[in-house]
């Protein structure tokens, strides 16, 4: 039997003694998108960087592919799952098709320049993301959103059976965070799995297979996405009554209610 | 479109000869000029005489004491400058060098009680050493989480990589010894003051041939050569570096450790040469990009160029009058970064 690409046995994770995920059994096979919702600080993104081994399990275990994260070397894992952090700072004016060729390095880290085959799988990854025309720009330059399809493009080319995605769908237009999912949904076809940090609840409807809510309590609820993206386990686990509508053949979240909103202080005005 | 796969390594390497041709030529310019000029015409027979160990004319002895303080210029120059290129990598800001960190400011305070208590010339030497390698150990145990020190964190030190701890503690230490420096010129005596004010100021004036500095600077290249690639990543971003399988932890501290001898070999030969670590990989960086692979030897390769230049004319310019070097340095680099930086901020505009 295959094992699974992500694999986790009673993992718990805290940040600063404060718990955010309590005993997460887990397991994300090929072929699978999951869009991991949560609110803020629910620990979605401590859980990205655990799985992707940037830092340790507080509790459990994960294991990629039958193997506990730990025990991978950088080099290997680094052509196992790949990992698109949620913000960069660029100090340095490296141009745009140097930032995806780097992501080449962990197939050849011995070659001191890159080779043809690099350029091929850089040049490929640009021309999907749609930003080919801007490979010699300075990324300091770029906006927000051509930043980070450039670093979409980057994790492309690192040609990895597993991606883990920090809001990719961070600062783009409406075209783009479509031709994202699209693109997430499309390498699950081939194969690969998908987890991606979201807070767009139709897209995650739209691209998603399965869905791993984190209440932030501790608590989660994992499963394929009909079954997880229920109005009343999502209006509980995102504090906010959510509405599900169905709008022909195609399911629409909507918050409920606008005079339900409690979870914020009342604006105070002065006189 | 884009570069072809080759274009960067023919790239890297017309990059190269043409500066080594720059170096050689500094260098032989530097042999050529002086109080009393030596004839090109005598260099090819003078530099074979030098060569082999016993210079018998006066063209050769010449050439001999300029090559000489030549060499430990260029050494110097080429290490300030490639600590320079390795700090800015380390802590992910190209206006950082190596004299933020306070190696120079501890070097600093080691030579000038050395020249206080009126030492011998190689005490003062082992005194900068000194200071230099105890600020790097103590900045070390101060800022060890932030270079990934202990066990198993070459991974969790990402993070905290990014928290510019080592930074900060490099720039309180550094004002801690410049508060040491300043009460050490306060109460030394009239007679010691000069020498202890050229040597904060940087001054090659006794420097001769050395094997050391050289020895340094060629494995520091090496070494960094073969990392080159993981640099650009790191410097990229901390955390794709570690998601690219590259072990953080430990290219920081290869980078924290060359650097801080790099900039300890500098200082024992010139005392502290300002502006060379920050103006050179800086201006390196605007004229071939921030690519280490070229631009690590790019930079070794000017920064020991611009110093035998500038030691050149800190001892013709008014000779026989002789200048403290780091003033030339700093009165060619301070004009120099700042209409770089102006162009940068009119171009990003």
């Amino acid at each position: 039997m295959i094992p699974p690409m992500i694999a986790t046995q009673d993992l718990t994770l805290r940040v600063d003694g404060r718990l955010l995920v309590e005993r997460l059994d887990w397991r994300v096979n090929a072929g699978e998108s999951w869009c991991v919702i949560g609110p803020n600080g629910a620990g979605k993104s401590t859980l990205l960087r655990t799985v992707a081994g940037l830092r340790s399990p507080d509790g459990g275990t994960v294991a990629l592919a039958g193997k506990p994260v730990g025990d991978w070397a950088l080099p290997a894992l680094a052509r196992e799952r790949a990992y698109l952090a949620q913000s960069r700072g660029d100090a340095f004016a490296y141009r745009v098709i140097e930032t995806v060729l780097m992501a080449r390095h962990p197939y050849h880290a011995d070659r001191y320049w890159e080779g043809s085959d690099d350029h091929a799988a850089a040049e490929a990854a640009l021309r999907t993301l749609d930003v080919a025309h801007l490979a010699e720009r300075d990324v300091r330059t770029l906006s927000g959103g051509e930043r980070q399809r450039v670093a979409i493009a980057a994790l492309l080319a690192q040609d990895t059976p597993l991606l883990l995605l920090d809001e990719p769908a961070n600062a783009l237009d409406l075209a783009h965070q479509v031709a994202v999912t699209e693109l997430m949904a499309r390498l699950c076809r081939e194969g690969r799995a998908v987890v991606s940090v979201g807070h767009d609840l139709n897209l995650a409807w739209s691209g998603a297979t399965h869905a791993l809510l984190l209440n932030g309590d501790g608590s989660w609820h994992a499963g394929a996405t009909q079954d997880v993206m229920r109005p009343e386990l999502l209006s509980a686990c995102l504090g906010h009554p959510i509405a599900a509508i169905a709008h022909g053949a195609r399911t629409v979240f909507l918050p409920d209610a606008p005079a339900a909103i409690t979870h914020l202080a009342p604006v105070r005005t002065t006189q | 479109m884009s570069v072809l796969p080759a274009a960067s390594r023919t790239r890297q390497r017309v990059i190269v000869l043409v500066l080594t041709v720059c170096a050689l030529l500094a260098l032989a310019a530097a042999g050529l000029a002086g109080s009393v000029p030596v004839p090109v015409a005598d260099l090819p027979q003078a530099l074979a005489s030098v060569l082999s160990g016993a210079p018998d004319t006066m063209s050769a002895t010449l050439l001999d004491l300029r090559l000489g303080r030549a060499s430990a210029a260029f050494a110097t120059g080429a290490a300030l400058a490639l600590a320079g290129v390795m700090m800015q990598a380390l802590v992910r800001n190209p206006l950082a060098d190596s004299y933020v960190l306070g190696v120079s400011a501890g070097a600093a305070v080691g030579a000038l009680a050395a020249l206080l208590f009126g030492a011998a010339l190689w005490m003062v030497d082992l005194g900068a050493l000194a200071g230099a390698v105890g600020i790097s150990l103590l900045l070390y145990l101060l800022a060890r989480r932030d270079l990934g020190g202990g066990r198993s964190s070459g991974r969790e030190a990402v993070r905290t990589g990014e928290s510019g701890v080592l930074l900060l503690t490099g720039v309180v230490l550094a004002s801690a010894c410049m508060a040491l420096v300043t009460l050490m010129l306060s109460v030394a005596p009239e007679s010691r003051l000069r020498g202890m004010v050229f040597w904060m100021i940087g001054d090659l004036a006794g420097a001769s041939w050395r094997l050391l500095p050289w020895i340094v600077l060629g494995l520091a290249v090496l070494l960094a050569l073969r990392r080159a690639r993981a640099l650009n990543v790191m410097a990229l971003h901390a955390d794709a570096a570690v998601a690219l399988g590259i072990d953080v932890g430990a290219q920081r501290r290869f980078l924290f450790l060359c650097s801080g001898l790099l900039t300890a070999c500098a200082v024992t030969t010139g005392g502290s040469i300002g502006f060379v670590g920050l103006v050179v990989p800086h201006a390196c960086r605007h004229a071939f990009g921030p690519d280490h692979r070229i631009l690590l030897p790019a930079a070794t390769l000017v920064g020991g160029s611009f110093l035998v230049v500038a030691d050149t004319l800190a001892r013709t310019v008014l000779a026989p009058q002789q200048l403290p070097v780091g003033v030339l340095t700093s009165l060619i680099g301070v004009p120099v970064f700042l209409f770089q930086l102006h162009q940068l901020h009119l171009r990003r505009r």
